[in-house]
């Protein structure tokens, strides 16, 4: 296959051979882990620089304005100047707030957030852990955020925060539920739930081609879902502006504020993943049965390249449903998931099992 | 039955409406000649303000150093805020005639509410409006403003 | 004031007391709202108000009539124009003079522009209420061409001054006409995109159907006005029942509906929008020729008395009450504000709705808060 040339399995493997030759065998993991967490680090900020300004662009163009246009061309250091003015703010004590709960609540945010992204498979060999339950890692580890959030809410002492904190609690515990049984339906299909088998599988066609209905049904629920769980709007009531001023974070500032943005923008960038891994086929690029030229020409594309366009397809997807529908009430969020989301997703389940028994799927 | 009609048929209509709207911020979003914002300090140059903008009130001179007004204090008077104070002085006309002229037109920008009453009631429309926006200063005192220039006189013919 | 802070005990369950406000996204303004919650259900509002109180009917007491023209524009600072009109009008029904035609037409277009433009803020503003901050750019948008509008011809853009006793403050400007109906024509086409983005949407609708009712009775007993209480089916609209400028000779519809919830008090005005641009168009083209304002005397003094004029503003009633004792300034002036009216039944529609619903009603009363504390 001509993207094997992409492939990154021999590098990893060379750089694992050569560290073993020169160091103890327990050095050798000791260096590893470190050039993956230094990767994946830098990596993280960048995507989270990175999104920050898309977000500010792509709301600015929905909205007829400009968006940042200060700080380089067409603005793009905008946010790297935002990041060192948060990080030169002052960090505002809170004399009530409960001290340990209140620092330590932006961190759980954030590592949460950071341990998911290592399960993801950016391209072929080039993911820091493939775990064989990928799928459930991914969104347990994910999930955990919503304790940072809860902390803070309890910790700030303030009632605008502990109303988001609480609401937040209900939201995560109700869309858990969705995003997991969309998954589901397509382990079903294919049935691993390792990512990188996941994807490998969807090398004759994406999940979201190949199981047609049912899957179409558990991509849309999973944009829901994985919408309302990494709190973004129109279901970010655990924020909501108008009514909590800032929610859970409204007691927050300097780089404490800032742990919180990143973490949101990234929890979005996770979820974007997984629905690119699970039902776009991951970094595996767009092939149409028989066209042989087109698909050559589609396989110089470079798979890191396919998996991030398909990403930021459904990140954009996010932000516009952020920026154009208005917020929901707490109860109609849980309505939707207990009255609309489940009981469809739950059909969409037996469904998806009935077609692969029958074997309908392509 | 029927129910299970109506909850697709919900399901559905409200899944078009959600798109209804998208497409309207989304056709926005491709469309980036409709974008009205500027790029304020940039564009100074060719930015006009309306010719009626009130900008703040000036007494306009022309190229002589002379101005229209008279210093009888109207715009004074009919000043809601106590904006304008006139300090006349006594001259001695060629004639050898004692006349009022103006000493003073102070003009307090900061207290201004730019009703237009001084410019409307001004019996020898001395005052306009300048088309001046940008006001923001550093020291309050600067808001102060002098509107008679320095060496300034009655422009002939004015009474 | 502190004892509605402190957590009251009732019936066993502590009641969680919110501050929202004075300064808060969704208040609009310096209003306060002291929220009693239980859960997130409201169980009782408290409005304080007077943050922004100026003394503005005091001060016109030791003001001229034409000096307190500029004042009124800063009451409910989205109608100015209508503000000033409804002093303007009652000076002159005290002083007995005849008003050319002209001059009643462009006051009359004038008023409809910023009730549009009045209407336009509210959705914008409304949309942001509810979470949708796109809409609030778009309803920015199209203000912004009525803006231009006023500066070309006013001068000013909010803070208009442009009526004065007798007349107007100078003749319309010569692109008048051509503007308005370019906005005109502009507006029809983005009009739809208001109802695409925000009254067909699903969420919207489930946000605000049925939220917060008044009743007709209860709009009358709290002598709600305006859009709000045409909402409840309360015929309350001043053009209609006492025509003022040039209201007697255009043909316009009162918008009512009889639910009265919050998203008919959005339908309303949504309505009121399509009318007002109807009424512009059946006047922008025949302005009658004539002066802009009548000679008035230099100091204007009424004849002793009480004098009183009611006029429809985007929010409602507002009645402007001058006692004369024949002086150059008035003995006493009292406005009926719209808003201080429509603020009392805040309380009353939020009990039991959430605080979600209670931002949702406080935005569809479309309160302008200096206007409440004058
Ligand atoms: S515009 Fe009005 S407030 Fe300003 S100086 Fe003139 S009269 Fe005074
Ligand atoms: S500006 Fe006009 S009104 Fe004022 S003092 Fe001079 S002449 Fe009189």
């Amino acid at each position: 296959m001509p993207f094997d040339i992409y492939d990154f399995t021999s590098l990893t493997q060379w750089i694992d051979t050569s560290l073993n030759d020169r160091l103890s065998p327990f050095w050798a993991v000791v260096a590893e882990m470190a050039i993956v967490g230094l990767l994946i680090l830098v990596f993280y900020a960048l995507i989270g620089l990175f999104l920050v300004y898309a977000e500010r662009k792509v709301c600015a163009f929905m909205q007829n304005r400009l968006g940042p246009n200060r700080v380089g061309p067409f603005g793009i250091f905008q946010t790297v100047a935002d990041l060192i003015k948060l990080l030169l703010v002052e960090l505002v004590p809170i004399r009530n707030a409960d001290k340990f709960l209140f620092n330590v609540a932006p961190f759980i945010v954030i590592i949460a957030s950071f341990m998911a992204i290592s399960a993801i498979p950016f391209a072929k060999g080039l993911h820091a852990i493939d775990l064989n339950i990928g799928v459930f890692y991914v969104i347990a580890v994910s999930a955990l955020g919503v304790i940072g959030v809860l902390l803070a809410g309890w910790s700030s002492n303030n009632k605008y925060s502990l109303i988001g904190a609480m609401r937040s609690g209900a939201q995560i515990v109700s869309y858990e539920l969705s995003v997991g049984l969309s998954l589901i339906t397509v382990i079903i299909l294919a049935g691993t739930m390792q990512l990188s088998e996941i994807v490998q599988a969807q090398s004759t066609g994406w999940f979201i081609f190949r199981g047609h209905i049912p899957a179409f049904i558990a991509f849309v629920i999973f944009l829901i879902a994985s919408t309302a769980e990494t709190n973004r709007g129109p279901f970010d009531l655990a924020e909501a502006e108008s009514e909590l001023t800032a929610g859970f974070h409204t007691e927050y500032s300097g780089i404490k504020f800032a742990f919180f943005f990143l973490a949101e923008y990234m929890n979005m960038f996770i979820v974007a993943s997984i629905a690119a891994t699970v039902f776009l086929g991951g970094w595996m690029p767009f092939h149409i049965g028989s066209w042989e030229a087109f698909n050559h020409v589609m396989d110089f594309i470079p798979p890191f390249i396919w998996y991030l366009m398909k990403t930021f397809f459904i990140i954009f997807l996010m932000m516009w449903f952020k920026w154009t529908f208005p917020r929901l009430r707490i109860d109609q969020l849980l309505t939707l998931e207990w009255k609309y989301l489940l009981p469809i997703n739950l059909v969409n389940v037996v469904f998806m099992a009935f077609i692969v028994l029958m074997g309908w799927h392509f | 039955m029927r129910s299970i009609v109506k909850y697709i048929s919900e399901v559905l209509s409200g899944v078009w409406s959600l798109l209804k709207g998208m497409k309207v911020t989304g056709s926005y979003f491709f469309r980036p000649s409709a974008i009205v914002t500027q790029k304020y300090p940039e564009n100074r140059k060719d930015l006009v303000m309306f010719e009626r903008f009130k900008g703040e009130v000036i007494m306009p001179h022309n190229e002589n150093n002379e101005h229209r007004c008279t210093g009888c204090g109207i715009c004074e008077i009919n000043c809601p805020n106590g904006t304008i104070e006139v300090i006349t002085k006594t001259i001695i006309t060629p004639e050898g005639k004692k006349k009022r002229a103006i000493d003073k037109h102070i003009y307090r920008l900061s207290m201004c509410s730019f009703c237009a009453l001084c410019v409307k009631t001004c019996p020898s429309n001395a005052l306009a409006f300048s088309q001046e926006f940008e006001h923001a200063v550093f020291d309050r005192s600067k808001l102060i403003k002098i509107s008679n220039k320095p060496g300034s006189q009655l422009m002939k013919g004015v009474e | 004031m502190e004892e509605h802070l402190k957590n009251s005990v009732t019936d066993g369950q502590e009641e969680y007391v919110l501050n929202i406000g004075p300064q808060h996204p969704s208040t609009h303004g310096v209003l306060r709202l002291v929220a009693s919650l239980r859960g997130e259900i409201v169980t009782n509002i408290e409005p304080h108000i007077g943050y922004i109180h100026r003394g503005i009917e005091k001060m016109c007491e030791s003001l001229t009539y034409p000096q307190i023209i500029h004042l009124t524009d800063r009451m409910d600072y989205l109608s100015a124009h209508i503000n000033n009109e409804a002093v303007c009008l009652n000076v002159e029904k005290a002083l007995e003079i005849d008003i050319p035609d002209r001059i009643k037409v462009i006051r009359t277009i004038m008023a409809e522009l910023t009730r549009i433009q009045s209407h336009q803020l509210f959705w914008a503003t409304f949309g942001m209420d509810l979470g949708g901050l796109t809409c609030f750019f778009y309803g920015l948008r199209d203000r912004e061409k009525v803006l231009d509008i006023f500066e070309e011809t006013c001068g000013g853009r909010m803070i208009v001054s442009y009526n004065c006793p007798g007349g107007l403050m100078h003749d319309i400007h010569p692109g008048f006409q051509k503007r308005v109906k370019e906005f005109i024509e502009y507006f029809r086409k983005t009009l739809p995109e208001y109802d695409q983005l925000l009254t067909g949407n699903v969420i919207f609708r489930e946000r605000t159907m049925g939220i917060g009712k008044l009743t007709l009775g209860e709009a009358i007993a709290h002598g709600i006005t305006g859009p709000t209480a045409r909402a409840s089916g309360f015929s309350c609209d001043v053009r209609k029942k006492e025509p003022y400028s040039a209201y007697d000779r255009i043909k316009f519809n009162e918008v009512l509906f009889t639910e009265g919830d919050t998203y008919h008090r959005y339908l309303v005005r949504m309505d009121e929008m399509r009318q007002s641009m109807d009424i512009i168009e059946q006047l922008i083209d025949n302005i009658p020729e004539g002066p802009y304002a009548v000679k008035m005397k230099p100091i204007i003094r009424l004849p002793e008395g009480e004098y009183y004029q009611r006029v429809e503003t985007a929010r409602g009633e507002l009645g402007v009450y001058i006692i004369s004792d024949g002086n150059k300034n008035p003995y006493r002036v009292k406005f009926r504000s719209p808003n201080f009216v429509n603020l009392s039944v805040l309380n009353m529609l939020s009990k039991g709705f959430k605080i979600a619903d209670l931002i949702a009603i406080s935005g569809s009363l479309d309160l302008i808060i200096p206007d409440i504390d004058r």
